[in-house]
């Protein structure tokens, strides 16, 4: 029960963006550079929320931008965006977003051990103000709990 | 007792609703199976749950996908928040 990998390439702390969609697409640009999906899933994460609202935003401050496994997801993948400035998505209670974690899976089944493991890491409730404020790729990694000698 | 956790894909927030609910319930002393589904899939997997946990922003699509149905629709906030899953369970199954 692991948590995919979370590279350097896969964080983006501080990033400046318009939009939602600006922040998903910087999502999405992080799960291309590593190497989890194509440039596409960013377009179909984007899609979702267009389609089914901003549910996404599963708690205050928090994005979990996502889409069903694909041809465009080529391991399972994690990121995290930190924003600069925060934007609102358009939920009645968790807006405005401060973090947008993106979530790539290959197959809807097995992704749910990984899922509990996150779930465990954002069930502090004051992680994502923490997160939001994260200063290295390193101090991120820790707070969510990830084991670095497990990434190696 | 059934419990469906879902969300518009049926990953991702479905997983995370599933796990807190199966804090709550802990938490509360009450066992019942959580499924996750995705909104294409509600109808048949609530055909025999009394309990459906979603985002108030897919309440609606929710309650049109399953129609006429026993299960008692649940709208949770905050996915990560167990004490507000376990009160509104609680109300709902008490």
């Amino acid at each position: 029960m692991t948590l995919p990998p979370l590279p350097d390439e896969a964080i983006v702390l501080g990033a400046h963006v318009d939009d939602w969609r600006g922040a998903v697409r910087e999502a999405g640009r992080a799960l291309v550079r590593s190497g989890s999906t194509r440039s596409e899933y960013a377009d179909r994460m984007i899609a979702v929320i267009e389609e089914f609202g901003a549910y996404v935003v599963i708690a205050p401050g928090l994005a979990l931008a996502h889409a069903r496994p694909g041809p465009d997801v080529r391991a399972e993948g994690l990121a995290v965006v930190t924003l600069a400035e925060p934007v609102p998505f358009g939920h009645p209670h968790n807006d405005p977003v401060r973090v947008v974690v993106g979530l790539a899976v290959s197959n809807a089944e097995e992704h749910v051990a990984s899922v509990a493991r996150l779930a465990n890491a954002f069930n502090d409730s004051g992680i994502v103000g923490r997160i939001a404020k994260a200063e290295t790729a390193d101090e991120l990694r820790a707070m969510l709990g990830f084991d670095r000698e497990a990434e190696a | 007792m059934k419990i469906i956790a879902v969300c518009g894909v049926g990953i991702g927030t479905s997983a995370i609703l599933k796990v807190n609910a199966e804090r709550a319930l802990d938490r509360l002393g009450l066992s019942a199976d959580v499924d996750a589904s995705d909104l294409a899939g509600i109808a048949a997997a609530a055909a025999d749950a009394q309990v459906i946990l979603t985002s108030s922003e897919l309440a609606d699509a929710v309650r049109a996908a399953v129609g006429r149905s026993f299960a008692e629709i649940v709208e949770v906030s905050n996915y990560f928040d167990v004490e507000e899953i376990s009160t509104k369970l609680e109300t709902s199954l008490g």
